[in-house]
């Protein structure tokens, strides 16, 4: 009897919420690999509702980093690419794994410093100047170490110094491998500089002593782009609705989306789908 | 979202964190029913019969309970991934590629701490049931129903792990909004929006459900326990 109450019990607990995902994977869903700033700063939470209403499509994000995110799509474990590297998606494609690469809206990236201003970078609007200045006073800095796109950005602010120090590894710079919001809770600890795309900043809620040190250089911008992987690739990409989604995104419709979505005010992502387009038909 | 609004989140029972802890719940359950099916006749078999290599298989065995959850989640997803050998499947990012690696972290544990079990149970049974002359399949049941609570903390154990890790299940999982999160990929994402208040609130969310399974199963045990004799 009392292994009958026991069974009956665990079976509830187990059968009924699997009833309720059986239930949403029939809908159709598609998967989109991209990166920790759009899903992390409740970007998507605000832009696939409307999507969904729209197409009655399931859009399932996994977010990585940039990197990642493309060798997930490489495998074919994803149907669309949503991602912030530029030459790495442009080499995706170049390489067979994705249809056609899209811009879809940019913000730029801020480099982050404890407000103490130990590399007295603060204010600045130069970023490879304070990149030298941090070397120069060998104040820690936080890299991504992870090939997303934000790692990437950082190693070509680091190539126009003239210094390398993924290469020679100098003991203040610190290579973690991990997230944005990672890299941020760890250069708050450490009193360390970091650099972030400016949604992930905005959205971060364990600011602590950090705060921006250097902005608005033209050297910051930060450009997403939007691909289809490719179904000659991989035949079971959902390309229909992963090509709607797509569609959507650079719409009219689909980029107000993206307009609207704001932080306390504070727009996080511009879009530029239509001038890209514009440029593309010139 | 503020970090004191983990515990006004539960009582108000906000919907989004009633389906991550639901989720949480079947994945584990699921991994855990599905572990000790295989473990605990996997361990008798192993705690009383003699063959050769037995030695290998029990170090093994022990060695494989402290199997690290993201390597496990690791082999699932290459196994699992379309381009792997299962990838066929379309299972990868789904609660089942979640509910397969937790059961592979698990297993070992609950065969190894069966085969224990049951081995000590053997040595105090082994001349009764010798002499009543009992086949080996009914050996094994009859030393699992005497074993059957000291089976339970294991299979507690087993639902522990389970519960508590995060590495297996954000790789296979992939951590998607509404369908593949749960309660560990979800403390480790607010740690990293630096939620750090609303993360530990969702920790102690989590402890306390574990806790009440634990009592549960106490409850149910010591009531058996009373109905038995």
């Amino acid at each position: 009897m009392q292994r009958n109450v026991l069974t009956a019990f665990t079976l509830a607990l187990v059968l009924a919420p699997m009833g309720a995902a059986s239930v949403t994977a029939q809908e159709t869903s598609i998967v989109v690999a991209s990166t920790t700033s759009t899903e992390d700063s409740g970007l998507f939470r605000h832009i696939l509702p409307l999507f969904k209403a729209k197409s009655g499509i399931n859009v399932k994000v996994v977010a990585q980093g940039t990197g990642q995110a493309l060798d997930t799509a490489r495998r074919g474990d994803a149907d669309v690419v949503f991602v912030h590297a530029k030459a790495q998606e442009e080499k995706f494609v170049a390489d067979g794994y994705g249809v056609e690469r899209f811009d879809v809206m940019y913000n730029d990236f801020v480099l982050i410093g404890p407000k103490s201003n130990p590399a007295k970078v603060m204010g600045g609007k130069d970023v490879v100047a304070a990149l030298n200045a941090i070397a120069e006073a060998k104040t820690s800095f936080v890299s991504r170490g992870d090939k997303s796109g934000t790692h990437s950005a950082e190693l070509k602010l680091w190539t126009v110094t003239g210094l390398d120090p993924q290469k020679d590894k100098p003991a203040w710079y610190r290579e973690i491998g991990q997230g944005m919001g990672a890299a941020l809770n760890t250069a708050g600890a450490m009193g360390a500089y970091v650099l972030s795309d400016r949604a992930t900043w905005i959205s971060f809620k364990n600011k602590g002593t950090l705060d921006i040190a250097v902005e608005g250089d033209t050297r910051l911008f930060n450009q997403y782009g939007i691909i289809l992987v490719d179904p000659k690739k991989h035949p079971h990409v959902k390309s229909k609705p992963g090509q709607a989604f797509i569609d959507w995104v650079l719409s009219a419709e689909g980029q107000n989306a993206i307009r609207s979505f704001r932080i306390d005010g504070q727009q996080l992502f511009f879009p530029n789908a239509e001038t890209a387009r514009q440029k593309k038909a010139g | 979202m503020d970090g004191a609004n983990a515990l006004t989140l539960v009582l108000s029972g906000d919907p989004t964190l009633f389906r991550i802890v639901g989720l949480s719940l079947s994945i584990t359950l699921s991994a855990t029913l599905a572990a000790a099916a295989i473990g605990i006749p996997l361990g008798a078999i192993v705690g009383t019969s003699r063959f050769r290599g037995r030695g290998a298989v029990i170090v093994v065995l022990n060695a494989l309970m402290g199997l690290p959850p993201v390597v496990v989640g690791l082999a699932v997803f290459l196994a699992l991934s379309r381009s792997g050998p299962l990838g066929e499947l379309g299972l990868l990012f789904t609660p089942t590629a979640m509910v397969v690696a937790q059961t592979l972290l698990i297993l070992p544990i609950i065969a190894a701490l069966t085969r224990q079990a049951i081995e000590d149970l053997w040595a105090e049974y082994a001349h009764e049931l010798m002499a009543m002359q009992v086949g080996a399949i009914n050996r094994v049941m009859t030393l699992v129903y005497e074993g059957r609570f000291a089976l339970a903390t294991i299979v507690l154990a087993g639902f522990g792990r389970a519960a508590a890790e995060v590495g297996a299940v954000m790789i296979v999982g992939g951590n998607i909004d509404g369908f593949t999160r749960v309660m560990t990929t979800t403390i480790a994402l607010e740690t990293s929006k630096g939620n750090l208040a609303l993360a530990i609130g969702l920790g102690v969310v989590l402890i306390v459900l574990v806790t009440a399974i634990n009592a549960a199963t106490w409850a149910l045990r010591a009531w058996a326990e009373r109905h038995a004799g």
